[in-house]
C-alpha cells in the first residue's frame, strides 16, 4: 500500500518536472500577476508595502487554482484514474498522493519563491519569514480544496473554468487568516499566532474534507 | 415518513404535486397579498430609519429563504449519496435557481436599504460579505449542473460539492467575522438593531410564511419539469434506439 | 395611513425599486420555471404520441 502511495507520488512529481508540466507555469504565472499590480495601482512604494502581502497571496491562490482543472482529468484521459480506482491503494489516499504531489510542485516553489517578489512590492524585512511561513501553511489547503473541485470537474471535456469558480468561494477563509497573519507580523493589533494558528487548522481541516470529497467525486464519476 | 416513503416514487410524486400545487400557490398568494397590505398599509414607520424600514419586509424573508433552500439542498445532497433516493437529486437541481434568486433579491434590496441609510449601496459588512459569498456558491452549483450532461453523474458531483459548501458555510462566516472586525469600516451601524415591534412583527412573519409557500410552489413546478425532462431524455433514447434498429433491420433487404 | 406614492417619505425611490426588483427577479424565475414545465410536457406529450413512452408515463397529471 505504502509502495502505491509512492508510486503514484513520483510518478506525478516526474510528470510535473517534465517541460510543460505545470509546475514552473504556475511560477511564471505568479510572477506575471505580481508585475501586473502596480501597472494597475501606480508605482507607490508605499501603496504597495502596505498591500504586498494581499498581493502576494492573491497571486499564490489564483496561481494555484488556474492549474487545476488538469490534476484529474489527465489521469482520467489516459486511463490512469482507471488504474488507480482498481488498485488496492484506498482512493483516499491515493487522492491524498496526487494533491501531495500538486503542492510540492506548486505550493511549495510560490511559497519559497515570494520572498524574491516580496523585494517587487517593498515588503519590509520583519515581514518577509511569516510570508513564507503562511504560504507554506496556507498552500496545502488551496491545493487540497482545489483537489476536490478538480475531481468534479475530472471527467469534463469543456470548461476550464468551472474549477476556479467552484473552489474560488471556498477558499475565502484560508486568503483571510492567510493575509491577517502575514499582515499581522509587520503591525496591527492582532499577534501573529492567532490568525497563524487558525490559518493552519483551517489547513489541517481542509486536508482531510478535500480528500475524502475528491474521492467521493472520484468514486461517483465511474 | 410513510408518505415520504410514498413520494419517493417520481410518478406518485407527479400525482400528488398536481394536487396540492394549486393550493398552495393560492394561499401563498393570499399571505403575500395580506402581506403587503399590512407592511404598507397597517406597519407604522419606524422612528429611526423612517419609511426605509419597508424595505425589511423583502430583505429579511429573502436572506431567509436563500438560507433555507441551501440547507434544503445540503439535505437533499445526503439524500442523494446516502440513500440514493430518486426524487433527491431532482429537489436539489430546482433548489438552486430558486435559491439562487433570493439571495440576489437580498443583497439587492439591502444595497437599496443601505444607500438611504448608511449612504452608501455596498458596505463589506459581515452579513452582506457571507451573503455575496453564498451567492458565489449558488452560481458555481448551477454552473456544475450545466456542464455535466448525464443527470445522475452531475447529481452525485454536486452533492459532494453542495455538501462541502456545507460545511464551509460557518467557517466562512466565522471568518468573515474575524475580518471584519480586524477591519472595522468607518460607519458602523448594525441591521436590525431596535427590536421589533408587533405590529411590524406581524406583517413580516406573514410576509415570510408566504415567500416560503410561494418558493416551495416554484420548487414543486421545477421538480416537475425535472422530473418530466428525465423521462424526456430516456425517451428520447429509447426511440432511437428503436429506429436504429428498424433502419438495420430494413438495410439487408 | 400613508398613500401609496405621497408619505412614503424621501426615500420613496429605493422602497418602489427594491419592492420591484424582488418583483421582477421573482417574476422572471417564475416565468422561467413556467415556461420549461410547458416546454417539457410539450416534448413528453409529443414523444408520448409517436408511441414512446409505452413503458413510462402512462399518468401525467
Amino acid at each position: 500500500m505504502r509502495r502505491a502511495f509512492f508510486a503514484i507520488l513520483k510518478r506525478d512529481l516526474a510528470v510535473a518536472g517534465r517541460a510543460g508540466g505545470g509546475g514552473e507555469l504556475a511560477l511564471v504565472f505568479f510572477l506575471t500577476l505580481v508585475v501586473l499590480v502596480p501597472f494597475a495601482l501606480g508605482p507607490d512604494l508605499n501603496l504597495l508595502s502596505r498591500i504586498g502581502p494581499a498581493i502576494l497571496w492573491l497571486g499564490a491562490l489564483l496561481s494555484v487554482l488556474i492549474g487545476l482543472d488538469r490534476l484529474f482529468q489527465s489521469d482520467e484521459e489516459d486511463g490512469s484514474l482507471d488504474l488507480i480506482r482498481a488498485s488496492a491503494l484506498p482512493l483516499e489516499l491515493a487522492v491524498l498522493a496526487k494533491g501531495l504531489a500538486h503542492w510540492l510542485t506548486t505550493g511549495l516553489p510560490l511559497a519559497l519563491v515570494s520572498p524574491l517578489l516580496g523585494l517587487l512590492v517593498a515588503l519590509p524585512g520583519e515581514g518577509v519569514l511569516p510570508l513564507v511561513a503562511t504560504l507554506l501553511v496556507g498552500t496545502p489547503a488551496l491545493s487540497f480544496i482545489g483537489a476536490g473541485g478538480a475531481a468534479l470537474a475530472a471527467s469534463l471535456r469543456r470548461g476550464g473554468l468551472i474549477v476556479p469558480v467552484l473552489v474560488a468561494p471556498l477558499t475565502v477563509p484560508v486568503l483571510i487568516f492567510g493575509v491577517s497573519a502575514a499582515n499581522a507580523a509587520v503591525g496591527g493589533t492582532v499577534p501573529f499566532l492567532t490568525p497563524f494558528l487558525i490559518l493552519c487548522a483551517i489547513s489541517l481541516g481542509a486536508i482531510v474534507v478535500g480528500t475524502v470529497a475528491a474521492a467521493a467525486a472520484l468514486r461517483s464519476a465511474d | 415518513m410513510a408518505s415520504l416513503i410514498d413520494l419517493a416514487n417520481p410518478t406518485r410524486f407527479m400525482r400528488f404535486s398536481a394536487a396540492l400545487l394549486p393550493w398552495l400557490a393560492a394561499i401563498a398568494a393570499l399571505l403575500i397579498a395580506v402581506g403587503l397590505y399590512l407592511a404598507w398599509f397597517s406597519a407604522p414607520a419606524d422612528y429611526q430609519q423612517g419609511e426605509t424600514i419597508r424595505i425589511m419586509f423583502i430583505h429579511v424573508p429573502a436572506a431567509w429563504l436563500a438560507m433555507m433552500f441551501y440547507s434544503m439542498m445540503a439535505l437533499s445532497a445526503l439524500g442523494t449519496l446516502v440513500w440514493r433516493h430518486p426524487l433527491a437529486d431532482v429537489a436539489q437541481k430546482a433548489a438552486a435557481p430558486i435559491g439562487a434568486c433570493f439571495a440576489l433579491i437580498c443583497l439587492v434590496s439591502g444595497a437599496l436599504w443601505g444607500k438611504p441609510m448608511w449612504g452608501t449601496y455596498w458596505v463589506w459588512d459581515a452579513r452582506l460579505t457571507s451573503v455575496l459569498v453564498l451567492l458565489l456558491i449558488y452560481l458555481g452549483i448551477i454552473a456544475l449542473w450545466r456542464v455535466l450532461d448525464d443527470p445522475s453523474r452531475a447529481a452525485r458531483a454536486v452533492a459532494i460539492l453542495t455538501l462541502v459548501g456545507f460545511v464551509n458555510v460557518p467557517i466562512i462566516k466565522f471568518s468573515v467575522d474575524w475580518w471584519n472586525t480586524l477591519h472595522q469600516p468607518a460607519s458602523v451601524l448594525r441591521m436590525g438593531g431596535p427590536t421589533i415591534h408587533p405590529s411590524m412583527l406581524w406583517p413580516l412573519l406573514i410576509l415570510a410564511i408566504g415567500f416560503t409557500l410561494f418558493a416551495l410552489a416554484l420548487h414543486m413546478v421545477a421538480m416537475r419539469a425535472e422530473i418530466m425532462r428525465r423521462r424526456v431524455r430516456t425517451l428520447t433514447i429509447l426511440e432511437a434506439e428503436r429506429l436504429d434498429r428498424l433502419a438495420a433491420q430494413g438495410v439487408p433487404a | 395611513m400613508s398613500g401609496l406614492l405621497d408619505g412614503i417619505g424621501p426615500h420613496a425611490g429605493f422602497i418602489l425599486a427594491s419592492y420591484g426588483v424582488a418583483a421582477l427577479v421573482l417574476a422572471g424565475l417564475t416565468l422561467a420555471i413556467l415556461r420549461d414545465h410547458a416546454a417539457q410536457k410539450r416534448a413528453l406529450d409529443a414523444l408520448e404520441r409517436r408511441g414512446a413512452g409505452r413503458r413510462s408515463g402512462r399518468e401525467m397529471a
